[in-house]
């Protein structure tokens, strides 16, 4: 680690001191089209897309600025205001422009606002267009405070927005009960992981008496391993929940249950991904903390695996697109977990998937568009012939993700399979072998996705089925993203141009050597890449696919369950769950409210017996005075003598 | 001598709610309409008294009254109000115009004197119990509460249960308040005497004889407290009490008058007995837990939607007495945030929720569904009231929640981690609800539903915008406790534990 | 002669009023004893008067004669009305009081 990193100079000029206009206008833009009600119905879905793209201009006004800037002076603190200052605990809000924050600001509001224009076209026919808009400037703008927050607790507020736009959009539709389920489910499981998010800050709060990233990485280097690895354990259990890391993954796929635009921008290129930038963000606390390191790369390694057989097994293009997602958020959160020396191609991979994932979402949304909202494979097939566009735009994305070279996903995934390799002891082979299956892994799912959809033998169409091209309004940005998905990774990657921006916030680190030539790794990646392609050309092109799924060996099956990751949730947490609930609420009513109720006809039995004293009868009372007096004055009389 | 503030505000609403009981009949209808402006002449009074707050000198009492009341008995008439007390009974008046807004349309005009007039002197009641400087007149104020709700229970509830709610009501509160009193003046009995003997300075500081002593009488104040506040296991009244009252009456029971609980837990008990304070800090954060986890799990279990947010409210109460009995300054101050926040979460989802069954007629949750269609407006004022109580950030209940979380955390981390799984459940609870009744398909019974109308948008919307204001910039409220917190610590003797990391050296 | 035995004859008188309170039914009767066991009572008040040579003892006396007076017109005027209403002038057939 270089001093640099934790050193931030105060904004200075109008651009940088007015970044805040970066998440005020998406902000404003949701806030103006919640309000407005339904008069705005006719243009304010445009104005949802014009605010998008001014924040796309502000982030590159503020790129632009930074560049003309040499490399140890790009990182600027931009005061906002007094937040919180509660006791001890005393916290500003503030923003902080560095190179990392720029990088996912550019690609935010970039891909979406491409996602912005798509939407226009595809939500057409909804009578909540306008809703829909305002959800999408919303998660723009929570996404963009997440990622330029100058401290953990104000990331948290983003955090925690873009998880309430995620939970709105995918119960975008929720008149369907699955689909209101799939939205809770997802803001419950994010919730589990911001435990750990809210119990990091916490320990920072105790160990550094602050949250700022400023003062926690200053503080890092005397905090000891112990404190360090407990945080970034935390960290990382935040990270799981919002990147779908296991075990706290299942709810990815069920949130394909949202509108296509929305799983193409915040469940495959941003929100996501924001599990990643925040391990990478963290990384003067990982670099104390070896053994949290080695969390998070065992995390990754496992998700990257695990997503990878889900998605052979998904015959709905949008949850196998969503296991794929989960998988290559596995390769980046391995490589952010295998220190700085990996953080650099994380942040690379994130960029070039953001691109060519959102891409192929929004390719499926066409496809989708053009069969009648259907998602199943099965009923596609040979689709090349009137969907050209979308072909065209969806074979540059698979390319890409396959790691062909020279396009992107073979500039970045290959670094990271790389990477792996590198260390000693054990380490390497497991986690580099794995890296490399998972990338034929890949090579299978997505060629399998691919061929079902566009090639394959026959037409398997619903009858009712008419294919047509989408509308200019889709496809354009579908093309734009196809370009980035060819050649982002070339013009990035040839030079190193990102590792080189990245640096002063990573700091520079030495070219390790893998326990591989380098070589060998590029040539088995593409072997194992070919053979993927090959064995899926050879069952889902060369051989009719069956219109409904085999049976599938035991493998298959438990894949399509998602490897019974919902039936352990459900034994393990809901059922109990449920049960003590309900036992609860006896105990409630029976014990503790018995207790009560209990007493008080205790007390009142006993009234009624004594009431029965009161006969009423006047020479009784008087009896019983006399015999009062007489028992007083014996008494009184007793104790004199 | 300066103009008698708190006095005056206090006597506004009871003077009105005189003149509200004077009226004939004929003009019984119009109640409301003074009820109204009655609480909103309160409410700008408050503001023009809350404009005079020396913020520099938050952490002392301020606008103090003293008069002998009872001398031979040493009770007087003290008021007076530090940065604390300054926003509970500013949470009071605000609250209350909603609340006569709320019942606009509910209480039929016959009854309607009864009604409003009640609801005013509640609030003279409350405004009353945050000022009063002398323990006595607290006493005095904290049993005349009673009195309005339990009429407003008993005479307005919705069902056959309200008699007995209203007596649970009315025997829960009683034990813990006499139990208190034998507190009281056991307390009088350890201080100095003489013609101000009851005067709260004149009791802080005490050196107690025996610590046991000390300890009872602390436990004597506590057990009113948790009963009022509610704490588990004493907290099936309120529940009960939710079901029936009408919604504008909920919010004052739970948004202003339990909050005396948790007013009396900060400002009474820790100044008042420091060391058993501290004695008794691990057995009430235990309480305070199982509180949290407890009433959130019932929630979660309801099928009423009053017994519900009832139950989230002891689960919110927990975690204020949680960031009391922590004993740190970042603790501290988040509960008393906590109180004002819960107070504006709470009233929204009472109000809501008052709304809905009033248009349905019933108050089980599985008699809802589909009606985001609908009525989007009330589904979205639902929505952002239950974000509110599940504590997401950018609303105001977060930052209270979480400085409560931490403040725990410093001192007692397995009690804060244990607190924070409170976060899930309070998600579920929210969630599942809004689930259960406003999403999926579009049912018959909604057909003829109007949404919200203007006065129901009036009621709900001061409420969301004040939760995302404080959400974004609550300092304006935080300036104000921080020195009355700063001075509780002083006195209790407690100080905030340093950051275990020593400060970088490049910083 | 000893003034004790006037504090002998109060209580005699005092007995002898109990006694007829407990045992009779009639109603007036009754409120005879009652009479009786107040000027037991006076007549007691007035020889500790005597005996302490102060005047305090004479003094309640009276108030006592003056409440008794007062009493009497109260009690005979319920006596009579509960006799009115209900033909008996019983006190064990005016139990309404009772739980």
């Amino acid at each position: 680690m270089t001093a640099e990193t934790g050193v931030y100079h105060a904004a200075e000029g109008a651009v940088l001191s007015n970044a805040w206009l970066l998440i005020a206008l998406p902000a404003l833009g949701a806030a103006i089209l919640l309000l407005g009600g339904r008069r705005l119905d006719k243009w304010g879905h445009w104005l949802g897309v014009l605010m998008s793209w001014a924040a796309f201009a502000w982030g590159a006004l503020l790129f632009f600025d930074l560049l003309g800037r040499s490399g140890e002076e790009r990182a600027f603190q931009v005061h906002l205001f007094e937040w919180i200052n509660a006791g001890t605990f005393s916290l500003d809000a503030g923003l902080l422009v560095d190179p990392l924050s720029i990088a996912f600001v550019l690609l935010v509001t970039f891909v979406g606002s491409l996602i912005h224009v798509y939407s226009v076209a595809y939500m057409e026919h909804d009578p909540d267009r306008r809703r829909f808009f305002a959800y999408l400037n919303l998660f723009v703008a929570s996404m963009l405070l997440l990622v330029l927050a100058d401290s953990y607790l104000l990331l948290f507020v983003g955090w925690e927005g873009v998880g309430l736009a995620s939970y709105l959009l995918i119960g975008f539709w929720n008149h369907n009960p699955a689909y209101a389920t799939a939205a809770k489910k997802a803001f419950i499981v994010n919730r589990v992981g911001d435990i750990g998010m809210a119990l990091a800050i916490m320990a920072m709060f105790t160990a550094f008496g602050s949250v700022t990233f400023a003062d926690v990485f200053a503080g890092a280097e005397a905090a000891g391993e112990t404190k360090l690895t407990v945080i970034g354990l935390l960290l990382l259990v935040g990270a799981c929940g919002k990147s779908a890391q296991f075990p706290l993954q299942s709810w990815l796929g069920d949130a394909m249950a949202g509108p296509t635009p929305v799983s193409a921008l915040i469940h495959a290129a941003t929100m996501v991904t924001a599990g990643v930038y925040l391990v990478v963000r963290s990384m003067p606390v990982y670099v104390g903390a070896p053994d949290a390191q080695l969390a998070v790369v065992i995390i990754g390694a496992i998700t990257l695996t695990y997503g990878a057989i889900v998605g052979c097994a998904k015959d709905d293009i949008k949850k196998a697109l969503a296991a794929s997602t989960m998988s290559q958020i596995g390769y980046m959160m391995l490589a952010a977990g295998l220190g700085p020396v990996g953080a650099a191609f994380a942040i690379f991979h994130l960029l070039t998937h953001g691109f060519f994932k959102a891409g192929m979402f929004l390719g499926a949304g066409s496809v989708m568009h053009g069969m009648n909202d259907s998602v199943n494979m099965r009923t596609f097939g040979r689709l090349s012939g009137v969907m050209k566009v979308t072909w065209a735009t969806f074979l540059l994305g698979w390319l890409a993700i396959l790691g062909v070279p020279p396009f992107s996903g073979f500039w970045s995934k290959d670094k990271i399979i790389e990477t792996a390799f590198v260390g000693d002891g054990w380490r390497p082979w497991v986690f580099g072998l794995a890296a490399l299956l998972g990338a034929a892994v890949t090579a299978f799912y997505m060629s399998r996705l691919f061929f079902m959809t566009f090639h394959g033998k026959d037409k398997r169409w619903a009858d009712d089925a008419h294919p047509h091209e989408s509308p200019a309004l889709m496809t354009i940005p579908m093309v734009i993203l196809a370009l980035g998905s060819a050649f982002l990774g070339l013009a990035l990657g040839v030079t190193n141009a990102l590792a080189h921006w990245l640096e002063p916030v990573l700091g520079h680190e030495e070219h390790h050597e893998p326990v591989l030539p380098i070589p060998v790794l590029m040539g088995a990646t593409l072997v194992l890449v070919a053979l993927g392609v090959l064995l899926a050309w050879r069952m889902y092109w060369n051989e009719s696919v069956p219109q409904t799924a085999p049976r599938g060996s035991l493998l298959t099956r438990a894949a399509r369950r998602d490897l019974f990751q919902d039936d352990v949730n459900e034994g393990l947490f809901m059922r109990p769950g449920q049960y003590l609930t309900r036992t609860l609420v006896f105990v409630d009513n029976r014990g503790v409210d018995g207790a009560v109720g209990g007493l008080a006809a205790l007390i009142g039995g006993l009234g009624g017996r004594l009431r029965r004293v009161q006969t009423g009868l006047v020479r009784s009372y008087a009896a019983s005075m006399l015999a009062g007096v007489v028992i007083l004055l014996g008494g009184v009389l007793a104790v004199r003598l | 001598m300066d103009f008698p503030w708190l006095t005056v505000i206090g006597a506004v609403p009871l003077a009105g709610s005189a003149l509200i009981a004077a009226l004939p009949k004929a003009l019984a209808p119009r109640a409301r309409h003074l009820a109204l402006g009655v609480s909103l002449i309160t409410f700008v009074l408050t503001l023009v008294m809350a404009a005079q707050f020396e913020l520099t000198r938050a952490g002392e009492i301020q606008f103090s009254e003293i008069h002998s009341w009872i001398g031979e008995f040493g009770v007087s008439y003290a008021l007076g109000v530090n940065g604390i007390g300054l926003v509970m009974v500013a949470l009071s008046t605000v609250l209350v115009p909603l609340c006569v807004l709320a019942a606009w349309n509910e209480i039929e005009p016959d009854r309607a004197r009864l009604f409003f007039g009640l609801v005013l002197v509640l609030e003279a009641m409350m405004i009353g119990v945050f000022a009063a400087r002398d323990l006595f007149l607290f006493y005095v104020f904290f049993e005349a509460m009673l009195i309005p709700v339990y009429f407003l229970i008993g005479a307005f509830g919705s069902s056959e249960r309200r008699r007995y709610t209203a007596v649970k009501f009315l025997v829960y509160s009683l034990v813990g308040g006499l139990i208190m009193l034998v507190g009281v003046i056991g307390l009088y009995g350890s201080g100095p005497g003489g013609e101000q003997g009851f005067l709260i300075d004149n009791l802080t500081g005490l050196d107690f004889s025996s610590s046991t002593a000390e300890r009872l009488m602390f436990v004597a104040f506590f057990i009113a407290f948790a009963i009022k506040a509610p704490m588990w296991p004493v907290h099936t009244w309120l529940p009960d009490a939710t079901d029936e009252a009408p919604a504008g009456v909920s919010v004052l029971l739970v948004g202003v008058l339990d909050k005396v609980g948790t007013f009396g837990m900060l400002t009474l008990c820790l100044p008042l007995f420091p060391e058993a304070s501290k004695w008794a800090a691990p057995v009430i954060l235990a309480l305070a837990l199982v509180s949290v986890l407890y009433g959130a799990l019932l929630a979660i279990g309801q099928t009423d939607l009053n017994r519900l947010i009832a139950y989230t409210s002891i689960s919110h109460f927990g975690f204020i007495v949680l960031g009391i009995f922590a004993m740190t300054s970042t603790g501290q101050t988040g509960s008393t945030l906590y109180m004002v926040n819960h107070g504006f979460s709470t009233a929204a989802l009472f109000l809501v929720a008052g709304m809905l069954i009033k248009r349905r007629g019933s108050a089980d949750i599985d008699d809802y569904g589909g009606l985001q269609r609908s009525t989007p407006v009330l589904a979205a004022g639902f929505l952002l009231a239950g974000l509110s109580s599940l504590a997401l950030p950018g609303m105001s209940s977060f930052v209270s929640e979480f400085m409560v979380l931490t403040g725990t955390f410093v001192k007692y981390p397995a009690v804060a981690v244990l607190a924070t799984l409170g976060i899930v459940l309070a998600a579920l609870y929210i969630l599942l609800t809004y689930q259960r009744m406003f999403t999926g398909p579009i049912k018959e019974y909604a057909a003829g539903w109007k949404d919200a109308s203007a006065r129901e948008v009036w009621v709900i919307a001061p409420l969301v915008v004040v939760i995302l204001f404080l959400g974004v910039y609550p300092k304006p409220v935080l300036d104000v406790i921080n020195p009355a917190i700063a001075t509780t610590m002083q006195q209790v003797g407690v100080t905030d534990p340093e950051p275990t990391v020593a400060e970088g050296e490049n910083k | 002669m000893n003034q004790i035995y006037w504090i002998y004859l109060a209580v005699l008188l005092f007995s002898i009023g109990a006694a007829t309170v407990l045992v009779r039914r009639n109603a007036i009767v009754v409120f005879m004893g009652v009479e009786l066991m107040l000027n037991a009572a006076n007549l007691a008040f007035v020889t500790f008067a005597r005996i302490n040579g102060n005047i305090e003892g004479q003094v309640i006396a009276l108030f006592v004669m003056l409440v008794a007076a007062a009493e009497v017109v109260v009690g005979l005027a319920i006596i009579f009305t509960i006799f009115r209403t209900r033909r008996s002038a019983s006190v064990d057939d005016a139990n309404l009081l009772k739980y």
